[in-house]
């Protein structure tokens, strides 16, 4: 299972299908802290830097930009009731969306779990 | 980064605790503690929180016109504030617009003002100015003050001090705790019953840290402070209000003590009385009013208010989630057309409207201790 990650503190998981799984990080949601209100993208085609979610927490509104180019074919809809999800279980439960990218390769230009840990630290 | 920030006496403390440190009207501050903001709120309204606002201004005047002499500032009764009572108060300017908010306690021996901490130097400087020949503006900047709000922060704080049992909402003593001398009042700035303690500041951490012992309390951040108090319908300065709203504009004629209107005993000598006693007779053309949000998504602070043709007529100035009530709150002005209750209008989210209903504050009900 390939994970990858952005510098915007999202993660990126491929699955066995050929799908990417998106979310933020434990890092990301520990920063945002509690959340309130998550507003998830439509199911259609985004380009990569493209804003795609709104995350609120208690303290601030933060965008989700698209990672890499793709189809998003899935939300979490499960966000909608229950935000808290993602402080909860970031790597889990508080997944954002399911996409297929347009570029296979895309996914490898993204960070490595160790390239995003010493990112974090820097 | 936080070398150029002041610390409270407490500040070793909210590292200690695993606090995430702010900067806020110049200190560095906690904005929250591990527990976080949600758990923070609910916590302070289902037992007890600590809050550190050191931060604040806290000045005693002194000297037999001090009451006198700060009614020509504030158009509130402090010539018949008993002792032992805490009342809320309006610095004004020339125009009627709003310095600050502070309370006034009267001590018997003096009055204990209690100011914001972004507005503490000027305020010094504007007591010093107007009245500073009329008594001693002596201001206690150094000293701690606590804040325990909570339905159990009277049974905390009676472990520590059994007289302060006795006391109603607003009143204030003298009271030693642990052997420092305190000022108490039972007030705040939650909604709920609870206790500030102005306490010497080698007595702050001793004090905090036998409160954080108790079970049933945890220590809480700005960001916490700051959802409470939006529930309970209070007024941040600089957000809510500022030198450019009138108390009448900002819905705190309330404030303006009976006596000190247009037509009673000691009806103005305060500045900007004329203009804020014509507004009082003719209206004003926006206000300060409530608004509930009819979706989940957070309308916050800087929001457009439209109508239903999409016509600005307001903009919010405090909003955020509720975590007690479960929903987004904001408070706003409007132009006093769209003032009354359940007035259905939008807020501007990020280029969509979200509808909002024109609500009577407080979100939540209040829970002070009247006796």
């Amino acid at each position: 299972m390939v994970m990858r990650f952005t510098e915007e503190h999202e993660w990126l998981r491929l699955e066995a299908d050929g799908i990417v799984t998106v979310g933020i990080t434990d890092y990301a949601q520990d920063a945002l802290g509690d959340l309130v209100f998550v507003q998830l993208p439509e199911l259609r085609a985004y380009a990569a830097g493209e804003e795609v979610a709104v995350l609120e927490s208690v303290k601030a509104a933060s965008n989700i930009a698209m990672p890499i180019s793709g189809e998003i074919l899935e939300i979490n809809e499960a966000l909608s009731d229950a935000p808290e999800k993602v402080n909860q279980a970031p790597l889990g439960a508080g997944w954002f969306f399911r996409m297929r990218p347009a570029d296979p390769e895309a996914l490898g230009t993204l960070l490595s779990e160790n390239d995003y840990a010493t990112f974090i630290k820097a | 980064m936080t070398e150029s920030l002041l610390k409270t006496p407490l500040h070793a403390l909210h590292l200690e605790l695993g606090a995430r440190m702010v900067p806020f009207a110049g200190y560095d501050m906690p904005v929250q503690y591990p527990l976080g903001v949600l758990k923070e709120h609910q916590h302070t309204r289902a037992q007890a929180g600590l809050f550190d606002v050191s931060h604040m201004g806290q000045i005693l005047l002194e000297g037999e016109a001090a009451a006198e002499a700060l009614e020509t500032l504030v158009p509130v009764d402090i010539i018949d504030l008993p002792t032992g009572m805490q009342r809320y108060a309006l610095f004004t300017n020339e125009n009627g617009g709003i310095l600050d908010d502070l309370m006034v306690a009267n001590l018997g021996d003096c009055l204990y003002l209690v100011v914001n901490a972004a507005c503490k130097t000027q305020d010094l400087a504007h007591l010093e100015q107007y009245i500073g020949d009329r008594c001693q503006v002596n201001p206690q900047f150094e000293r701690g003050l606590l804040a325990l709000q909570g339905p159990s922060a009277v049974n905390v704080l009676t472990r520590l001090a059994p007289e302060v049992a006795e006391m109603t909402f607003m009143q204030v003593r003298r009271i030693n705790v642990l052997g420092y001398p305190c000022i108490v009042s039972r007030s705040g700035y939650t909604g709920e019953d609870g206790f500030e303690i102005s306490v010497p500041a080698e007595g702050a951490e001793k004090l905090a840290r036998a409160l954080l012992a108790e079970p049933d309390v945890q220590p809480i951040g700005l960001g916490a402070r700051d959802s409470l108090r939006l529930e309970a319908g209070l007024c941040l300065y600089w957000h809510d209000m500022d030198t450019g709203t009138t108390p009448v504009e900002a819905s705190l004629v309330w404030a303006v003590s009976r006596v000190r209107r247009e037509g009673n005993g000691r009806a103005g000598g305060f500045p900007g009385a004329e203009r804020i006693f014509t507004q009082q007779r003719e209206g004003v053309a926006r206000q300060r009013v409530g608004l509930l949000v009819q979706e989940r998504v957070p309308v916050r602070e800087g929001a457009e208010l439209v109508d239903a043709q999409g016509a600005v007529i307001g903009r919010v100035t405090s909003g955020g989630f509720g975590p007690s009530l479960g929903a987004p709150v904001a408070m706003g002005y409007v132009d006093s057309a769209y003032a009354a209750l359940d007035t259905s209008l939008f807020a501007m989210v990020r280029n969509k409207p979200v509808a909002v209903k024109v609500a009577r504050m407080p979100f939540v009900p209040q829970r002070y201790y009247r006796g």
